[in-house]
């Protein structure tokens, strides 16, 4: 039985359309304009225990809406989700003190006080028993390294200590069910790497059900067997992350490298030149067409090897978000997102 | 139950040591309160001397200080620095949220948090205040009041707090339908500036204002207490004011639960 189901979500807000100018200022005074915004149009999506899924996008795709509507925040325009048998914007305690949203962006410790003080007004607000406390702390103190930071002040801290602190906060209660928005933004590369070890770690541990959005395709390749892609609010993908390079990939980028540094003129008729510095070239050849350009290509001249491979995982996505944001301008649809709320 | 009282503990704990973190500050703070003090014991002096009577309205010179100082004691109970902005500032930033998503009350919360932020005033200030009060002992001319009278007087003060406090949260509940609460916060002070008698005792009022200050429930932030203390009012004045202070804060204590609830209800349809 699925943990998340979702049917039909969709949410819509109101913003106030402001021109430029103080005229225009003026005449907000007394009457307004509203624009309807749709942020998420219609989402079906399931999501069985113990899984671990990426919501990929770009900025202003539903992604943040769509957590937002899981964890209680904000209520649905239309349209149906439970969690762990709850609807979320009932905003029960019992649904509450069984999920954790940590937001990258957001600080949910007290700045002034070290975390221990955070983790401790955690323990009394979920209720959790003192031997439980104690336990699941020592571990996330122990697999996240942070033991000798919790007497610091959360604002002494660096960003990457202080997510690690925000997610010991979050998991204290042993949530079933973790949304994790943009985790690893603005940290450095050990920092993201730290963290993805752990929640990899963690989730596979505990089995715990996660929704997490990135934008860095490294937290989601190395963290997410399935990848949900939202775009305009809606749901254009589900699968694995290597199905997304099936589904959209047209291409393989095909490398040759030459015995000698002697330019090889009408390489153009095998596919697009993506670069040519001798005695490397390399290609993009239609995925159909790859096997018999390859045996074509070897007539050429001195090849001392070929390698075949898909376009990375990252060009793939931006193309498919550029494309999508075309469309979008070409039928003056706006799509919205919740980053700029907080 | 237990497990309540631990929770309300713990929040009230971290409550303290947030507030002691900025020792300097703090401390200074405090004790620039008393500063006034010392330009209203001119002021009142001046006046009294250029009127030239014994009585100012039925006050003399010494009572009019002696209830000032009280009107200082009633606002360390229900004044509340920074809380309506403070609730206003976290709906528009959007850290009201964790109260959505955590299984925590904020109103609960916040009074936790301000209790905390009284205690540790208090331990700050009381040391000043005795001063001050023992250096004016002499403005006293009545003494102590009968054990009842101070009774009631505590019974003020807490009421007092209370009030305060649900007055105060729900001008920062008004956030969730105007981002900026600042204007109104200020037309709030002064109101509360004039009419909660901490500029001047209420009872000198004509009876025309005196009426209207009869309607608001701001005379029990400051004038209220101190008249108890100072015995200016009949023992059915005072069983009366009590009840309409208990009437009053009830009534502020529903209203911020209906404006939190309405206030939550359309941020998650519109905002969020």
């Amino acid at each position: 039985m699925a943990i998340i189901e979702i049917e039909g979500l969709a949410k819509s807000y109101r913003v106030y359309q402001k021109k430029e100018g103080l005229a225009a200022s003026l005449k907000g005074l007394f009457r307004r304009k509203y624009r309807e915004v749709q942020a998420v149009r219609g989402i079906d999506l399931q999501v069985e225990p113990g899984e671990f899924v990426a919501f990929l996008g770009p900025n202003g795709a539903g992604k943040t809406t769509t957590l937002k509507l899981l964890s209680g925040v904000i209520n649905p325009t239309s349209g149906k989700a439970t969690v762990m048998g709850h609807v979320p914007w009932k905003r029960e305690n019992s649904y509450r003190r069984r999920f954790a949203l940590v937001m990258g962006q957001k600080n949910q410790l007290w700045w002034d006080l070290p975390a221990q003080e955070s983790f401790r007004l955690h323990q009394q607000i979920y209720q959790i028993p003192a031997a439980e406390f104690k336990q699941n702390f020592d571990e996330l103190a122990d697999l996240l390294e942070i033991r000798d930071l919790v007497q610091q002040p959360v604002r002494e801290l660096s960003l990457g200590e202080r997510m690690k602190m925000e997610l010991i906060a979050a998991l204290l209660h042993s949530p079933e069910v973790l949304f994790l928005d943009e985790p690893t933004i603005g940290l450095d590369v050990i920092a993201q790497h730290n963290i993805q070890q752990f929640l990899k770690y963690y989730q596979e541990q505990r089995g715990i059900t996660i929704l997490l959005t990135s934008h860095y395709m490294k937290d989601i390749a190395a963290l997410c067997r399935r990848v949900v892609i939202i775009a305009q609010g809606e749901l254009k993908y589900d699968g694995s992350l290597t199905g997304i390079i099936d589904r959209f990939s047209e291409h393989k980028l095909v490398t040759l490298q030459f015995a000698n540094e002697q330019p090889v003129n009408g390489l153009s008729r095998f596919g697009e030149v993506v670069s040519d510095e001798y005695p490397k070239v390399q290609l993009r050849i239609p995925r159909n067409q790859v096997a018999e350009t390859l045996s074509a290509m070897l007539d050429v001249g001195a090849i001392d090897d070929i390698a075949v491979e898909d376009p990375p995982l990252e060009e793939l996505i931006a193309d498919f978000f550029s494309q999508v944001s075309n469309q979008s301008e070409a039928t003056g649809q706006g799509a919205d997102d919740s980053d700029r709320m907080s | 139950m237990y497990v309540r009282v631990v929770t309300w503990w713990t929040i009230l704990r971290i409550g303290l040591e947030e507030r002691l973190v900025y020792r300097a500050d703090f401390a200074l703070g405090t004790l620039m309160r008393f500063l006034p003090i010392i330009t209203q014991i001119f002021l009142w002096a001046a006046v009294f001397e250029t009127v030239g009577g014994n009585s100012v309205a039925g006050y003399s010179y010494e009572n009019m200080v002696a209830y000032y100082l009280l009107t200082m004691m009633s606002r360390a109970f229900s004044s509340m620095p920074g809380l309506a902005s403070g609730v206003a500032t976290q709906i528009r930033n959007g850290e009201i949220k964790k109260f959505l998503i955590q299984p925590v009350d904020l109103i609960g919360f916040m009074l936790l948090n301000r209790v905390a932020h009284k205690l540790t005033y208090y331990m700050v200030a009381m040391l000043p205040f005795a001063g001050v009060f023992y250096l004016c002992r002499g403005f006293f001319v009545g003494g102590w009041p009968p054990a009842e009278t101070l009774l009631i007087y505590i019974t003020t003060l807490l009421l007092g707090f209370l009030l305060g406090f649900f007055l105060e949260m729900c001008i920062g509940l008004i956030g969730f339908w105007f981002l900026e609460v600042t204007s109104l916060l200020f037309v709030y002070m002064l109101l509360n500036f004039f009419l909660s008698g901490h500029m001047f005792p209420l009872d000198m009022l004509p009876d025309w204002a005196a009426t209207i200050v009869e309607l608001f429930p701001l005379k029990y932030l400051a004038y209220f207490p101190a008249a108890v203390f100072l015995g200016q009012l009949e023992h059915a004045e005072i069983i009366r004011g009590l009840w309409l202070e208990i009437g009053w804060l009830l009534t502020f204590m529903i209203l911020s639960r209906l404006m939190y609830w309405y206030g939550v209800k359309q941020y998650s349809a519109y905002g969020g």
